[in-house]
């Protein structure tokens, strides 16, 4: 069998060369020195070709078009066997690609083995690490959600920047206006069609170059015996590659992947951020106002670029040994100083999350259409915490009945309100909190069972605030209320937060004549009422 | 980066260090191999089953159906397509029979899914000329199976139209 087995092998190697080139390339001598510090070469190369797969089976399921995206992304996301690992080891291993990435760059840099004759293989890594950001700039467009949109806002319009050339970038990239089909067409025909095959023809001739030249070797390498590269050095490389890989699939089970409300070019109450890793040109650009603008957008960024491809042309000494590389040290020093220095200064001025910016859209969003009053029934289910008896979803029950099956037997307002007011669970509900409770038990059925559990604590207290102080009288809600004041949906279109709250507190202030009478909300009641107003869809469902 | 343990190599053979090595890189190479592999085939080969929905449609007035005489009825169904709200146009054919009962047939030939029309008293599919009965047996050609029927209710004059169950044979 053994035998047999080898000769089907031997005859394989015969026609195609495999093995022979396999252990050609496995078998290649390293500089003693080899080690550890040289695994990030491997786990950026199998990071790329994660990334690579991630996106081909996501394309599976995307479509590439404004407001198609950001549907199709929750489809992946809430309705795909799978799709939320899919995505969160597409959006997880960006941001690992540049920690690696960088880590690979500042090993080399360190080492300093740019040095002759590695120069072409430094310049092609600093290519791929600005393709790399290529990747990051335009995938961050694809989901199409806010933070999507209003982030390559930002982006284009520091293209636009860029003298002389800026009317014209602004063309190419169609955002002269507002970002719509032309630029996403655009992103992402770069970020999967363009992009890859130059990065993976980049990738060979990279690796290329480092066979041809040899790993690096350290002053006093030349007196000792030469390593294997296979097993000692893949054993490392795997072992870096298992742990990176274990850490990107935690973080894809277990960490938050964003998926915020629809990009809304109207949303005036949007702060945009860039990812993290653009964080420090965000800042930067705070540095320099009018027209000292360009330095941070243009000049400082294509200084740092070419100082990056000249490194070996500037340092052009003999190897010597990674401690006596003090000045090399002393710029990632200095570079890390001033990139933490940055990121931390702009993650400082990014206001704190508003619940209602917290909302994760990927998770049951179903409250968002339900009615002040059942939105208000949640807050009086937890309140008088009928979860610990029922259950609402499902099969079987908690002690107390199903209250799918009550529901779908008794379907009366009336009966459910009388009853409620008998049980000793419920005595600490009024009557309007009685109704209301009544009024969500109703709207429960199969598909909106976990709704108790998932509606955010900021929209049932909201809700229950507004029902409280009979809001509804006046003001329509998902199309149940009156018609005295302007409906609530599409408030967040129409006004900011600050007014909403100022028009609280003082009505006649903000809109002359209205007969709208003063809530003195206190802060967090405020809070709670803004943020639940404010995420409101803009249109009513069903009209 | 997973399995390169078919290659071996002269002099290091015996070393238990060089054992470990392969040991470890394999394993945790087959790990990693494993836990993207999986995913993606049941994320590949597991469509979600997509919503079912069982509601009914408004087909349109019948009073004025006369007995044995089919209509073809058009009729708007919105559902999901995937990530998309779609609304699209169906149509059935309307049979009221002698006892006034109404059958609504699928508009699909069951042999390969072509439209038919009506014509002489029966339903005749232009592909493969099957034939059916107004009944929607089949009376000749290549149809393995009567035409499928819309579950149907009536509400006062309005023709109400459910699910299209599939026929047997």
């Amino acid at each position: 069998m053994q035998e047999k087995l080898n000769q089907l092998i031997d005859a394989i190697d015969e026609r195609t060369g495999l093995r022979t080139n396999l252990q050609h390339f496995l078998f290649e001598e390293i500089p003693a020195s080899s080690g550890w510090h040289q695994i990030f070469g491997s786990v950026a190369l199998f990071l790329i070709l994660v990334q690579f797969f991630t996106g081909s089976m996501l394309a599976f399921n995307y479509a590439p078009t404004p407001g198609d995206a950001y549907d199709s992304v929750r489809y992946i996301m809430t309705e795909v066997t799978g799709g939320r690992l899919m995505r969160g080891l597409h959006h997880w291993g960006a941001s690992m690609i540049i920690v690696i990435v960088v880590l690979h760059m500042l090993q080399v840099f360190i080492w300093g083995a740019y040095k002759k004759p590695r120069e072409g293989t430094w310049i092609v890594g600093v290519i791929l690490l600005l393709l790399t950001l290529a990747y990051g700039l335009t995938g961050y467009l694809l989901p199409w959600d806010n933070r999507a949109y209003w982030g390559t806002v930002v982006t284009t319009q520091i293209g636009a920047t860029v003298p002389g050339a800026g009317p014209y970038v602004s063309r190419l990239l169609a955002s002269t206006g507002d970002i719509g089909v032309v630029t996403f067409a655009r992103f992402y025909a770069a970020h999967v069609l363009l992009l890859p095959p130059i990065t993976m023809i980049l990738i060979i001739f990279h690796v290329y170059m480092v066979r041809r030249h040899g790993v690096a070797p350290a002053p006093g390498d030349e007196h000792k015996p030469k390593k294997m590269f296979f097993p000692e050095q893949v054993f490392k490389d795997t072992v870096a590659v298992f742990v990176a890989f274990a850490i990107l699939f935690v973080l894809s089970i277990w960490a938050k992947i964003p998926l915020e409300r629809m990009a809304d070019p109207t949303d005036t109450t949007y702060i945009p951020r860039p990812e993290w890793y653009f964080l420090f040109l965000f800042q930067s650009l705070k540095l320099f106002e009018g027209p000292m603008e360009v330095i941070g957008t243009v000049v400082l960024p294509t200084v740092a670029i070419l100082a990056l491809i000249m490194t070996p042309f500037i340092d052009r000494s003999k190897m010597v040994k990674v401690r006596n590389r003090g000045i090399a040290m002393l710029i990632v020093l200095f570079a890390a100083l001033g990139w933490g220095g940055l990121t931390a200064a702009a993650l400082k001025s990014t206001p704190p999350q508003t619940e209602a910016s917290e909302i994760d859209y990927a998770g049951p969003v179903q409250w968002l259409n339900l009615t002040a009053s059942e939105n208000a029934g949640v807050q009086a289910y937890r309140q008088a915490k009928c979860g610990t008896c029922h259950v609402t979803s499902g099969e079987g029950s908690g002690s107390g009945p199903n209250l799918l099956e009550v529901v779908s037997k008794r379907k009366d307002s009336a009966w459910l309100t009388g009853h409620l007011k008998d049980k000793s669970s419920a005595a600490n509900l009024d009557d309007g909190q009685i109704r209301d409770l009544a009024a969500l038990t109703l709207k429960i059925d199969v598909a909106n069972g976990d709704l108790p559990g998932t509606t955010p604590k900021f929209a049932a207290e909201g809700a229950a605030l507004y029902q409280k102080n009979m809001c509804g009288a006046c003001h329509a809600i998902n199309g149940a209320g009156g018609k005295i004041g302007p409906a609530l949906n599409g408030l967040a279109k129409r006004r900011t937060a600050a007014w909403v709250k100022e028009h609280f507190l003082n009505p006649q202030k903000m809109s002359p004549g209205s007969p709208m009478r003063v809530y003195a909300f206190n802060a967090a009641e405020m809070q709670a009422e803004n943020s639940y107003l404010f995420t409101l869809p803009d249109k009513v469902a069903g009209q | 980066m997973s399995t390169h343990k078919a290659v071996h190599h002269g002099d290091a053979a015996g070393s238990t260090r060089r054992g470990f090595h392969l040991i470890v890189l394999n394993v945790l190479g087959a790990a990693v191999t494993f836990a993207i592999a999986i995913p993606t085939l049941v994320y590949l080969l597991f469509p979600p089953k997509g919503v079912k929905d069982n509601g009914w449609l408004d087909a349109g007035d019948i009073s004025q159906l006369v007995p044995n005489d089919p209509v073809e009825l058009s009729f708007q169904k919105t559902r999901m397509d995937g990530w998309r709200l779609v609304t699209e146009k169906k149509t059935a054919w309307v049979v009221k029979g002698e006892d006034n009962k109404v059958t609504a047939f699928g508009p699909q030939c069951t042999h390969l899914g072509c439209a038919y029309h009506f014509e002489n008293k029966q339903f005749v599919c232009p592909c493969h000329n099957t034939f059916f009965s107004i009944d929607g047996k089949v009376t000749a050609g290549p149809a393995p199976r009567p035409l499928d029927q819309y579950l149907v209710k009536i509400d006062g004059n309005r023709l109400q139209v459910g699910e299209l169950k599939k026929s047997v044979a």
